[in-house]
């Protein structure tokens, strides 16, 4: 038996296999279009959980990451398209760009929390449109860049499907591995009281830069893999509206849930896809939602489940 | 121990117009046990945070273990040996007792930017945490979260987590602050059972506490040095009661 000292964490089979499950048998079933709304949820869960290590784990709000995310997206984009290069190398450099991109936010951004750390890096995230939208002559402008489609072997929207899925699973894991490491623990005492970390030894600057650079690389690859699903980059890809609904799917899903992401992100794009059908206020709906979600599960619905499911066990246990 | 562990040379802390510490020289030896005393607003916790580097001074010069830190960030001086507990209960509520005791302990090693490594403590790790907690007398509630903790084993809590990081100088501000008398009374036994090497400053109200734990004691008021002295000088001195219990009127 482990130590009580030496919290060794399970791996998070059933999450990853629910997960695995539930995407992997849908195209048994689903349209070719509800594969792709599949497909996007995937994408942005995985944007979710990048602002979600700094949100539920680091206790900052960023309202960067869609900037972060769609630099990916406009490199791979331009790299294979304008540039004419290969889609491999462009996926490599957008992830740099969005890593590099996350570094100088970070380096901006650290010293500050809380209200400020929104502020600070929901300007730097509007920097990012502003050089997108006016810098015609590389970004297209208003008009975006077009993509010329995806390599052979993911061309297929099943293949590529099941690509996007093993990529996130992938990275989830990666994700999960990194906050429960002793560094993740770090950022969780950054969250609770800064003032004893730094008087305990640490750094918090040094340990908030490499954390926001590390959730960058998520971002990146999350953006990388939306290029190769849309095919197409605009402006709209790194406006602050983008970084908004990453970071209500992780609120929604349950801050510090981490795999809530994947509630978060089908619930907003489910809701935005079905609901557009039947009014075009679907927007009023998604609100609902949200304030629904903030009055009776102000943890998320991951983090309202699993409270649940855990006093329930107690109960249980608790009967004689 | 020629060498003071601690000293502050005509430190000053302002904050715009007001000295919270105003020109405040003291020196500490290794291995001592010093108390700073004083009313509310006697500069004492603002001494602390200078001192620890929370917050620099304006002026004057701090020496720890031989090395100006005057300037150095917290951080730094914690990794040189400092260590410090809160007035007001600062510890990590969301975390277990187990990761607050981690978190102290890797603060100053190595390991703690390890990304992709084992939470796990070594044998080693592990019996320090154990004694920390021992000394602490805060057993058997690793798994709990801190938030859970009683007020009085949260102040335990505390110490333990100073004493983990073995520094070569422990700073306690008011460790039985708003505890109830008993509980006073395991604070007093836990600092009298600290290892006798461990240079130590206590800030603390309660002068009972103070007068049997220390061998020297500094009195502020208005962040001016009132006394300095042992115990038994301090508690016979006619500006230090003026202070604590108010000056007797002439026409009274």
């Amino acid at each position: 038996m482990a130590s009580a000292y030496s919290p060794q964490r399970r791996i998070p089979i059933p999450a990853l296999a629910s997960i695995l499950i539930i995407f992997g048998a849908l195209p048994l079933f689903a349209s070719s279009y509800q594969i792709s709304v599949a497909n996007e949820i995937l994408i942005f869960a995985l944007l979710a959980m990048s602002i979600d290590v700094l949100a539920g784990y680091a206790g900052r709000t960023s309202l960067g990451h869609g900037a972060i995310f769609g630099a990916s997206t406009y490199i791979v984009i331009y790299w294979i398209s304008v540039a004419g290069g290969s889609p491999w190398i462009a996926l490599l450099l957008g992830v740099l760009a969005a890593t590099m991109l996350a570094s100088v936010f970070a380096l901006l951004a650290v010293r500050v929390s809380g209200v400020y750390f929104l502020l600070l890096t929901l300007a730097l995230g509007m920097i990012v449109w502003g050089v997108c939208l006016r810098w015609t002559s590389v970004t297209g402008g208003e008009n975006g860049i077009r993509g010329v489609g995806r390599p052979e072997i993911i061309a297929d929207p099943l293949v590529f499907f099941y690509t996007t899925l093993v990529t996130v699973l992938i990275f989830s894991f990666i994700i999960w591995r990194f906050v429960q490491s002793p560094f993740g623990l770090t950022l969780r005492g950054i969250r609770d009281s800064e003032s004893r970390m730094s008087s305990l030894g640490y750094s918090t600057a040094s340990h908030m830069f490499i954390a926001f650079t590390i959730t960058g690389i998520f971002a990146g690859v999350a953006g990388a893999l939306y290029a190769l699903f849309n095919n197409f980059v605009s402006p709209s890809t790194v406006q602050l509206s983008q970084s908004v609904e990453g970071l209500l799917m992780a609120i929604v899903g349950g801050i510090g849930t981490l795999f809530g992401a994947f509630v978060g992100s089908a619930a907003i794009i489910l809701l935005e896809n079905f609901v557009s059908d039947f009014t075009p206020r679907w927007p009023m709906v998604l609100g609902f939602m949200f304030i629904g979600t903030m009055i009776f599960a102000p943890e998320g619905i991951l983090g309202a489940a699993s409270k649940f499911f855990r006093s329930g066990w107690k109960k249980n246990r608790i009967k004689p | 121990m020629s060498q003071p562990a601690l000293v502050l040379e005509n430190v000053v802390v302002a904050f715009g117009a007001l000295k919270a510490v105003d020109d405040v020289s003291i020196s500490v030896k290794g291995g001592e046990r010093r108390a700073i005393i004083g009313p509310n607003g006697a500069g004492k916790t603002t001494l602390f945070n200078a001192i620890t580097g929370v917050n620099p001074p304006t002026s004057g010069r701090i020496i720890f273990e031989g090395a100006t830190v005057t300037t150095k960030p917290a951080h730094l001086r914690a990794r040189m040996g400092m260590s410090r507990t809160f007035q007001i209960t600062n510890l990590f509520p969301r975390l277990t007792v187990a990761e607050n005791m981690q978190l102290a302990l890797r603060g100053t090693g190595p390991g703690k930017f390890s990304l992709f490594g084992s939470a796990r403590l070594s044998a080693e790790e592990e019996e320090r945490v154990m004694s920390a907690l021992a000394i602490s007398r805060l057993g058997e509630r690793n798994s709990v979260e801190v938030h859970e903790l009683s007020y009085g084993e949260q102040r335990q809590l505390e110490m333990a987590m100073a004493l983990v990081t073995r520094p070569k100088l422990l700073l306690l501000d008011e460790p039985a602050a708003g505890l109830s008398p008993s509980e006073r009374i395991i604070v007093s036994d836990i600092i009298r059972a600290l290892p006798r090497d461990l240079t130590m400053v206590l800030i603390e109200h309660d002068m009972d506490l103070v007068l049997r734990l220390v061998d020297y004691v500094t009195c502020l008021n208005n962040g001016q040095l009132l006394a300095e002295g042992t115990p038994e000088s301090i508690s016979a001195n006619q500006r230090v009661q003026d202070v604590y219990l108010g000056k007797a009127r002439d026409h009274a």
